[in-house]
């Protein structure tokens, strides 16, 4: 994977110390970070989630074109602190009322973590690619999601030492079956990776992310958020549990999307394998390691509840872009420069 | 080291997942539906439906949930 284009200041800043060709000014670029105009929707902004997801995507694949040793770096984590602080801000303010909901009703943890699912307001993507979308909006859609799908569960991996007894059994047996249940084909990231290549799509990692929009980087930048620190592990739980419990019924609609729109199975069955799995995974991920978390500590209830709402939101916040571009009768995605423009890439980091 | 013998094989677990919602089942190597037909496990737990709702039977498909909230609907019109 090649460095993305940078879309502004902030990811100019990442992308040109990552290339080596800036030097880091870690105090002014955080003070930039605490001053962004109020213009600047932290939950969503290009410059913002391109810049976080490079920082965060260190700790997964290497880019070709930078020093893999910047994962560690002390001036990068803090630059990457400041954009999470803020993030974490803006996701905690965004989906209080919806935590304070939960915390407020009464009864088994599980079971309102599930009532939290139906709370916050979804979006009829799933729906529309069922019945409306055409063949190139389903291909679409199918870029936006190889941001995640193709590093599928990694992020929860970071999680497993962070939970004990039966909640670290309990995450090891669903990361088990996304990792393909001991059968290499099965892994799911190699799913996906093989439906995107039958219907004539790269499944090369990172082949789409000059692409995607900022509100489909956000929505692995959030789940990264919570993964990758280990204070907030039980909203990276709460966030993995309201992921599973939402998939099912919409990946049923997708599939059926792709056999109306008459792409090859492969793609198809990549969301089959999901209306079944993801029916198990809920019930892991609720009942197994939330309730077992709730149980042995009250206070991460809170953080549970968080994670879940934060996930929707952000995911509602995504699907809203893809469906407002179509019903505009726009592409989803950004416009396609060739990647690895060096003169744009100059003239932004100069900036 | 031998293969599984099957005295060393884990016991089958069942576990009820609350009201409409499927039991997950850890161990077993078949399921076997009302009709008799047996379908085998090929993942470490399964979510067997007891809504008898799913698409997909003898496994859960989340259609529980769909009926609860059509259930839920209704209680509120009513
Ligand atoms: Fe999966
Ligand atoms: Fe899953």
């Amino acid at each position: 994977m090649h460095l993305p284009r940078p879309r502004g200041p902030l990811s100019a800043a990442v992308v040109g110390v990552m290339s080596g060709r800036a030097v880091l000014d870690e105090a002014a670029l955080a003070a930039e970070i605490e001053a962004l105009p109020e213009t600047v929707d932290v939950l969503v902004d290009d410059d913002f989630h391109l810049a976080l997801w490079t920082l965060y995507e260190l700790h997964y694949r290497p880019f070709d074109d930078a020093s893999q040793d910047w994962e560690w770096e002390p001036g990068l984590i803090g630059v990457r602190r400041a954009l999470e602080e803020r993030l974490l801000a803006e996701v905690r303010f965004a989906t209080s009322e919806w935590v304070h909901a939960s915390m407020a009703a009464r009864g088994d943890v599980a079971e309102r973590l599930f009532a939290l699912t139906e709370m916050v307001p979804g979006t009829a993507l799933t729906s529309y690619l069922h019945r409306e979308a055409t063949l190139g909006q389903l291909l679409e859609y199918l870029q936006h999601k190889s941001i995640y799908h193709l590093k599928e569960s990694d992020p929860q991996s970071f999680v497993l030492p962070r939970l004990q007894g039966p909640m670290k059994v309990a995450l090891a047996e669903l990361q088990y079956d996304e990792y393909g249940s001991g059968r290499p084909q099965q892994l799911h990231q190699t799913l996906f990776a093989a439906g995107l290549e039958a219907c004539g799509l790269s499944s090369e990692y990172g082949a789409y992310l000059d692409l995607v929009p900022g509100p489909t980087l956000a929505v692995t930048n959030v789940m990264n958020l919570f993964a990758l620190r280990r204070t907030l592990a039980a909203a990276a739980m709460g966030h993995l549990g309201a992921f599973e419990a939402t998939s099912s019924e919409p990946c049923r609609r997708v599939a059926q999307g792709c056999r109306r729109l008459g792409l090859p199975d492969t793609v198809a069955s990549y969301f089959d394998e999901h209306i079944e799995a993801d029916a198990v995974h809920e019930q892991l991920a609720f009942r197994d390691i939330c309730g077992g978390m709730a149980a042995e500590d009250p206070q991460v209830l809170g953080d549970l509840f968080l994670g879940a709402a934060a996930y929707l939101y952000s995911e509602s916040l995504a699907g809203t872009a893809l469906l407002d571009a179509w019903r505009d009768g726009r592409s989803s995605l950004l416009p396609d420069q060739e990647s690895g423009n060096q003169s744009d890439l100059a003239a932004a980091v100069a900036s | 080291m031998t293969g599984p013998s099957p005295a060393r094989k884990r016991s089958v677990v069942v576990t009820p997942c609350g009201d409409g919602g499927p039991v997950l089942v850890r161990g077993a190597d078949v399921v076997q539906d009302a009709a008799g037909t047996s379908h085998v496990v090929t993942r470490p737990v399964v979510a067997v439906c007891t809504c008898e709702k799913s698409q997909r039977l003898p496994w859960c498909d989340g259609t529980h949930k769909a009926v609860q909230r059509g259930r839920r609907r209704r209680d509120d019109t009513a």
